[in-house]
């Protein structure tokens, strides 16, 4: 698999000289095996995507980890959406009281959007993500919800033996120290475990957690401690808070790197960055 | 072991932070977490006994009714909610550690995700002494 990061900030874009280094786009990743690609959340990262570009399908499959706005502020002035050739799946959580279409609706339609849902003109189809593995191509997808506000899923990719987990948005423990001792105690402890890649929540340094309990995101430490506990190979931190500059994005990775021996390879994410799996 | 449903784990993060006994149990009544101040309860701690299935835990507090009689699994809330899985409450005694009987009320309720998936049930027990 090639994962390419689209965009890597989360809560909301931002375009300042000091956000370069690590991108404003808000959270978007391209997945492709050979000519096959998947796309994990809409945030504006999704106005980076070549939909030209090499596909074998005709369709785009497009996994929605959440609705939060960062997650799909992207989806309105994706392009193929205006295209009425084009088949496009929308996958993402259930919920117990209103239908995916429903909850989409609000944000594709007036007044916050000049065009209501129903009224997009390429062949959309939208879908709860079910309780069993999704395949797509080449693609193994199987989701879980995990901890964070609303229903929100953490997702598994399978392809060619690798497997890759995406966790933009995530605060396995609330407010406690570490996690617990047992594994499936742990917040989407399956999804995550011994993937190739993990690309996980880090929006804030230790001291900003502790003003945050229960808003949804981790610390670098607790990514950290995450990525030790389910023995990923590769932690990539992702969604960064859009209040960190590059200098302080560097030096919160500094910070969390040195004096630690980690059996794993840790990295910040990079908005256009592609890394193989 | 498979994983809990979020639920659950987001329960026992509840749990932990109160100073009230809770107990969570899965599907088939097996007890999956029980906080500090329910140990005083079962007489056990969770760090020591793990999940434990219900013919263990629900005769460990010895409970009773007015008449004495004791009070099979089968009458207990918790085990009430996870055949009907719909909320149940009972008042109670057990005998406490030091051999004392304690008049309890529990209450139980069913945790069902967004998915309409019944994942367990969760119960407060209260020491009627506690606020009288
Ligand atoms: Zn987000
Ligand atoms: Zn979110």
């Amino acid at each position: 698999m090639k994962v390419k990061l689209h965009g890597t900030r989360g809560s909301y874009p931002v375009s300042t000289a000091q956000n370069q280094k690590y991108g404003g786009n808000t959270p978007c990743v391209e997945v492709t095996e050979g000519r096959q690609r998947i796309i994990m959340d809409a945030g504006t990262g999704i106005l980076g995507i070549d939909f030209g570009a090499y596909q074998d399908s005709d369709r785009i499959d497009i996994f929605l980890t959440h609705l939060h706005m960062d997650h799909i502020q992207g989806l309105a002035f994706c392009k193929p959406l205006f295209n009425p050739n084009q088949k496009i799946v929308i996958w993402g959580p259930a919920d117990s009281e209103e239908s995916l279409k429903t909850r989409l609706n609000r944000f594709l339609s007036p007044p916050l959007f000049p065009i209501p849902l129903r009224d997009i003109p390429s062949q959309l189809e939208i879908c709860e993500m079910p309780n069993q593995a999704v395949e797509v191509g080449p693609f193994r997808i199987l989701s879980e919800y995990i901890s964070h506000p609303g229903p929100t899923l953490g997702y598994r990719v399978e392809s060619g033996g690798k497997v890759l987990t995406y966790m933009p948005d995530h605060e396995p423990t609330i407010g406690r120290q570490g996690l617990y001792p047992e594994d499936e105690w742990v917040s989407g402890f399956d999804l995550a475990a011994n993937a190739d890649l993990l690309i996980h929540d880090s929006q804030y340094d230790a001291g900003e957690y502790q003003q945050k309990f229960g808003w949804g995101h981790s610390s670098l430490d607790m990514a950290v401690e995450y990525a030790e506990r389910t023995g990923v190979k590769k932690l990539v931190l992702f969604h960064h808070d859009p209040n960190h500059s590059d200098a302080q994005l560097d030096e919160m990775f500094r910070a969390i790197v040195q004096n630690r021996s980690l059996d794993f390879s840790v990295e910040m994410a990079v908005q256009g960055a592609e890394i193989a799996v | 072991m498979p994983s809990n449903a979020i639920q659950m784990i987001l329960s026992r993060q509840l749990a932990d932070s109160l100073s009230v006994p809770v107990f969570l149990v899965d599907p088939e009544g097996n007890l999956l977490f029980y906080n500090v101040p329910a140990e005083a309860i079962l007489g056990q701690k969770f760090e020591d006994t793990g999940p434990m299935p219900v013919g263990d835990w629900g005769t460990n507090f010895f409970p009773f009714d007015e008449d004495g009689t004791p009070i099979p699994p089968e009458g207990l809330p918790l085990v009430q909610t996870i055949h009907t899985q719909v909320p149940a409450h009972r008042t109670f005694w057990i005998k406490s550690l030091s051999g004392d009987s304690i008049n309890i009320s529990v209450s139980s309720i069913p945790l069902i995700g967004r998915d309409g998936d019944f994942c367990g049930a969760m119960a407060i027990f209260w020491n009627n002494k506690r606020n009288l």
